[in-house]
């Protein structure tokens, strides 16, 4: 009874059911939802970087040897690489929050909310071409 | 006669058909196996829309498909769905308009309990937007002639009173799958249009209700609800204007 219901003639065969459960596709947002996921990356990750940032500045209260050696771990080209990232999830999370209090607080901040991500981005790329170059090189140049 | 007879059918041919392909996610709730995604290839024509393929599986190929649909115009609002990742309605959605190339995806809208293939459940949505009291709240007693009202004082909330309470934007809100006590943008914006009603008095209750930790300020202005509303109501710009009013208010 339950495959009873044979399928009438159809164009083409109809492939048996596939199981997938909890398997629903991505929801496609635009600007403003790929904004705000990146937002909260960035911000999840900023918070994180803080919660060492001030363990390691801690240590200066251990003795300013341990300081010293926490903070020479951090030269590498690895943690280089990893502060060009937090330099771009700054500059990114600072811009888009500016764009954010203008959505809520100007009337036609909803309006012009697209114009503004694009903005953001525009800004973040010129930033990080200014600091990128000699960033990366201290980093891989050995400057110190 | 039968030469009057075939050449309208030639000149039906003059519609463009095309093979579409449909994807549509399944759920059976009494097999307990799950959703699962079907597949069905359809010839349509140019002037059709996701709505008329839709009919053609459940009245050709799969009766056993189930979907809402009333007035099939985009005035009921009742065949809200994610066809290819965003929520639209049926009714108004041309497959022309969708990349034929692949297949159209068709799902339920999600952060509501599916209750079969593309019908939810959508208890939790009414019931958050009777909570913000969507009728006219006046006090003392009823005038003798209409409520005026100018065309200035109308415009402030004209917008909001587009809604047809499809729930395409509820249900397109990141905060809402996570977090369904969330009031959702629908409830705010039937909210918005007695706001700021001139006629109305529950204006302080409404924002009263809406000034929570569930209500307004769970909005993360993610715009998907302005992208996905078939009425083109700018909601989020409405939800601002409602977070506006809730704090130079209380000043």
């Amino acid at each position: 009874m339950a495959s009873a219901p044979a399928a009438p003639p159809s164009p083409a065969p109809v492939p048996a059911p596939r199981s997938s459960r909890g398997r629903s596709t991505l929801y496609r947002g635009t600007e403003g939802m790929w904004s705000w996921v990146l937002h909260r990356i960035t911000g999840v990750g900023l918070f994180l970087f803080l919660l060492v940032h001030v363990l390691d500045t801690a240590m200066v209260r251990v003795s300013p040897e341990v300081y010293n050696d926490v903070i020479g771990t951090y030269k590498t080209p690895i943690m280089g690489v990893m502060e060009a990232g937090l330099v771009a999830a700054v500059i990114f999370h600072a811009f888009n929050g500016i764009r954010i209090i203008l959505v809520d607080f100007l009337a036609k901040g909803p309006r012009y909310q697209r114009v503004m991500f694009w903005v953001v981005i525009g800004l973040t790329v010129v930033l990080m071409a200014g600091f990128l170059p000699r960033h990366l090189g201290n980093v891989f140049g050995g400057g110190h | 006669m039968t030469a009057t007879l075939e050449n309208p059918q030639t000149e039906m041919g003059a519609i463009p058909s095309f093979q579409v392909t449909m994807r549509v996610e399944r759920f059976d709730p009494e097999s307990g196996s799950g959703s699962y995604w079907q597949e069905f290839t359809l010839t349509m024509h140019g002037t059709d829309r996701v709505l008329d393929a839709l009919h053609q599986i459940k009245w050709d190929l799969d009766g056993s498909l189930a979907f809402r649909r009333s007035c099939a115009h985009g005035v009921c609002g009742s065949d809200a769905m994610r066809i290819n990742g965003r929520n639209r309605l049926a009714c108004k959605t041309l497959l022309k308009d969708l990349d034929l190339d692949k297949p159209v995806v068709v799902e339920p809208i999600k952060g509501l309990p599916v209750k079969k293939d593309l019908i939810v459940d959508m208890e939790p949505f009414f019931a958050s937007y009777r909570e913000v009291m969507p009728f006219l709240v006046t006090t003392g007693n009823q005038p003798s002639r209409e409520r005026l009202q100018s065309v200035e004082q109308r415009a402030v909330f004209d917008d909001t009173t587009k809604c047809i309470l499809c729930a395409a934007c509820t249900t397109s809100c990141p905060v809402f799958w996570s977090d369904g006590q969330y009031f959702g943008p629908a409830a705010i914006v039937n909210a918005h249009r007695f706001i700021f009603d001139s006629r109305d008095e529950g204006a302080q209750q409404r924002l009263q209700i809406l000034n929570d930790k569930e209500g307004v300020w769970r909005c993360r202005t993610t715009f998907n609800c302005t992208e996905a509303c078939p009425r083109g109501i700018e909601i989020t710009k409405a939800i601002a204007e409602v977070k506006r009013a809730i704090v130079t208010r209380s000043f």
